[in-house]
């Protein structure tokens, strides 16, 4: 595997193996020094062009935790302000000696263009509304743990409730999920959903359309939420976000009727009061904050797959 | 006196084809017949296994001058248009200054001029700086010889400035050409709203977003009685309300794009910010009701939309790269290799068809006959040859179709009596 960029890009295969090699990345984040020299030598430069703290701060702890160099390049501190093309800028950082890219850009698409102008691996860590593949990655492994799923997610039920439309996290959980057998809901207003879903269940989308959140919460494992953003009312998408609580926001009287094993997952930043409505400390099923400690070992694997060799995890793990 | 004599080809016009030479003094065609001699100073041009046709006629190029120089020229944009066997192009409005004072489309006819290589024909913008707000000073443009008047990269929104335009236009004789596009439903837009876009994670520009403008257009017409074109229509829905109003006897006419009849939305999928372009690739189905409307007529043009950009500007995420392809020098090779329809009919798309509607069906598209304008096209139908951008005349170097092999190749174009291409290389 040379770069992440979609979880498309992935069998069934690569998505359980990396998942494996996550178990131990877990098992070296839980020693009291979480630290080995795998990547020692390597140089990883996070890549931001839009702002994310938390998941910059989960690649850099998993470039350090396995001994990596590690740069960070922010737009806002850049020459990408100056008017520097895209292009640019990837091939003067690339001149400095680097092994990997980990790219979050508000454009669909921008970090597989980038593969043609550096012979670095490309990480993709959100490319608009397209894709965010560790992220699944990590929503995959935490399902996986907490449901002792290891052979995968056949007869599993999950929806995805919120703004489909423009949500990468949504385009890269649902291939995810599916490739891993899950029967995959999809619960959103018709304006928040991609064209393709509009007019209901679309070919080239393995999940099923539906509009009714309560009539499916009794038989889910898994209720993943997604954040509503504020401005999509600017757009005629919603009424307001009282009444979007009001239909897909998890409420207490919601969550007193899900399964008593089913798992609530959002990939945050949570807008309280909106799509969870909850206080989600107080929801047995919560596995959110589970989410973001998978997510460092998750990322773990994936650097140590574009960049490692087996015999080096052997050797220190 | 010497001639030119293009000699040992086949001539296709409006009235048939038949082996003929063709003999051309002082601009004009002297003499048309089978086995004419050349005498010993004049010029021979070989046209053997070739079609000579009258010279094509573009309703849609962007010349980038005034303005975006670095992308395209008017000189360089005609060299692309000779090499592609046109011998008049119309020049869209939106340089920098727009097209919308008389002083800029001087400029730009006489720079048309200066380069020599085809009649370039500068259109006139239909609302001042294309902002949609007030009309453009039709009648001193007109007066100026401009006939098509378009906002292009800009549909005019206001349903009522576009009645007034009309109205204001009846007496002029000029001719008003739409962008179809209902900017409110385009927003952000990168490429056709389906499936594809769906899974790209894109913001979709809806065939609506077309259909809509182009229903309340040919309404207008019926209002007002004043002609209308429609630019680059890309969705079968849209063929069929032109062919719907040609059957109710409106005055509508309109073009297509080659690569509205040969590439998909799916070409897309590897985000090549080169097969962005506005109205956005749509779909197969799209693609047969284009084909299905040039078969029938429907659409009365080929067009190209040429819209050279900066290598640097299509290096850019694809929501940030600007719309538009290169289109002058595939046009011919690309009806001729996917389009299933006699020669006859392709070159009337991209000739007399096209000339009658840019008002200059006086001297380009004209019969190759005794007397005429020597504006002529001279190409090789069954020639092959793969598109390499570094090789197209044109300054900027965004052609979808890069290393794609295609059939048919201009061999020589004459323009008012001159050699502007010969054995396929620009003369100037």
């Amino acid at each position: 595997m040379k770069h992440l960029l979609s979880i498309e890009d992935l069998t069934a295969d690569q998505i359980h193996g990396l998942l494996e090699l996550t178990d131990h990345m877990a098992e070296i984040s839980s020693r009291p020094i979480p630290k080995v020299p795998a990547l020692r030598g390597k140089n990883v430069v996070s890549l931001f062009f839009e702002d994310s703290t938390r998941t910059r701060t989960s690649f850099d702890t998993a470039a350090k935790r396995l001994s990596a160099d590690t740069m960070n390049f922010s737009v806002s501190s850049s020459s990408v302000n100056k008017g520097e093309s895209l292009r640019d800028t990837i091939e003067t950082i690339s001149a400095m000696g680097v092994d990997a890219f980990v790219v979050r850009h508000k454009s669909s698409g921008a970090p597989l263009q980038i593969t043609q102008w550096t012979n670095a691996s490309i990480v993709n860590a959100g490319d608009g509304w397209h894709q965010h593949p560790t992220q699944a990655l990590l929503d995959c492994y935490t399902i996986r743990t907490a449901l002792n799923r290891r052979d995968g997610f056949d007869g599993l039920r999950i929806a995805i409730v919120g703004d489909i439309k423009h949500s990468r996290v949504a385009r890269s959980d649902v291939q995810a999920f599916a490739a891993l057998g899950a029967d995959v809901t999809l619960v959103a207003p018709p304006t928040l959903l991609p064209p393709a879903l509009v007019n209901g269940n679309s070919p080239d989308w393995p999940v099923t359309v539906s509009h009714d959140l309560d009539s499916l919460l009794p038989d889910l494992d898994v209720l993943y939420l997604l954040r509503v953003q504020r401005e999509r009312m600017d757009e005629a998408l919603l009424p307001s976000l009282h009444e979007y609580s009001a239909l897909y926001g998890l409420t207490a009287e919601r969550a007193a009727r899900l399964a008593p094993h089913a798992l609530v997952m959002h990939p945050g930043p949570m807008n309280r009061g909106v799509e969870m409505v909850v206080d989600p400390g107080e929801l047995p099923g919560s596995v959110i904050l589970n989410q973001v400690t998978n997510g460092v070992a998750v990322r773990m694997a994936v650097l140590f797959s574009l960049l490692g060799s087996g015999n080096d995890l052997k050797e220190t793990a | 006196m010497s001639r030119l004599v293009i000699t040992g080809g086949t001539l296709l016009d409006q009235y048939g084809e038949r082996a003929a030479d063709v003999a051309i003094a002082a601009g004009r065609i002297v003499e048309v017949g089978a086995g004419l001699q050349p005498a010993a100073d004049d010029t021979v041009l070989a046209a053997d296994g070739c079609v000579v046709s009258p010279g094509f006629v573009d309703l849609h190029v962007h010349l980038r001058e005034p303005g975006k120089e670095e992308a395209e020229t008017i000189e360089t944009g005609s060299r692309a248009a000779a090499l592609g066997g046109f011998t008049a192009v119309v020049a869209m409005p939106n340089t920098d200054p727009a097209q919308d004072s008389v002083a800029v489309v001087q400029f730009v006819r006489a720079q048309g001029v200066r380069a020599g290589l085809c009649e370039v024909l500068p259109s006139g913008c239909i609302t001042v700086g294309r902002a949609g707000e007030m009309l453009a000073p039709y009648g001193e443009l007109a007066a100026a010889g401009v006939h098509l008047f378009t906002d292009d990269g800009n549909g005019v929104q206001d349903p009522q400035l576009m009645r007034r335009a009309l109205e204001y236009a009846k007496p002029l004789g000029i001719v008003l050409a739409q962008h179809c596009e209902v900017a409110s439903l385009t927003k952000g837009a990168v490429m056709h709203e389906g499936s594809c876009c769906s899974r790209l994670g894109l913001p979709g520009w809806p065939a609506l977003a077309e259909e809509l403008m182009l229903f309340r257009d040919i309404e207008l017409v019926r209002l007002t009685g004043v002609p209308m074109h429609f630019l680059h229509l890309s969705t079968a829905r849209s063929v069929q309300l032109v062919r719907q109003a040609k059957a109710e006897g409106l005055a509508v006419t309109a073009e297509a794009t080659p690569h509205h009849f040969t590439l998909t939305d799916e070409q897309l999928s590897g985000y090549d910010p080169v097969f962005k372009v506005n109205p956005p690739l749509r779909t197969r189905a799209d693609i047969d009701g284009i084909k299905a409307g040039l078969a029938d007529g429907t659409l009365d043009a080929i067009a190209t939309d040429h819209a050279p950009h900066a290598p640097h500007t299509k290096e850019a995420p694809l929501d940030q790269a600007p719309p538009g392809m290169l289109g002058l020098e595939t046009a011919l090779a690309l009806a001729i290799t996917e389009l299933d329809m006699p020669l006859a009919e392709i070159v009337a798309a991209l000739s007399w068809k096209p000339a009658a509607i840019a008002g200059v069906g006086d001297r380009h598209g004209r019969p190759i006959a005794v007397g005429e304008p020597a504006n002529l096209a001279v190409f090789d139908p069954g020639a092959e040859w793969t598109v390499v951008p570094a090789r197209l005349a044109s300054k900027s170097r965004n052609t979808p179709y890069a290393g794609r092999t295609l059939q048919g190749k201009v061999r020589h174009t004459v323009f008012n009596g001159n050699v502007v291409v010969r054995d396929g290389a620009a003369t100037r």
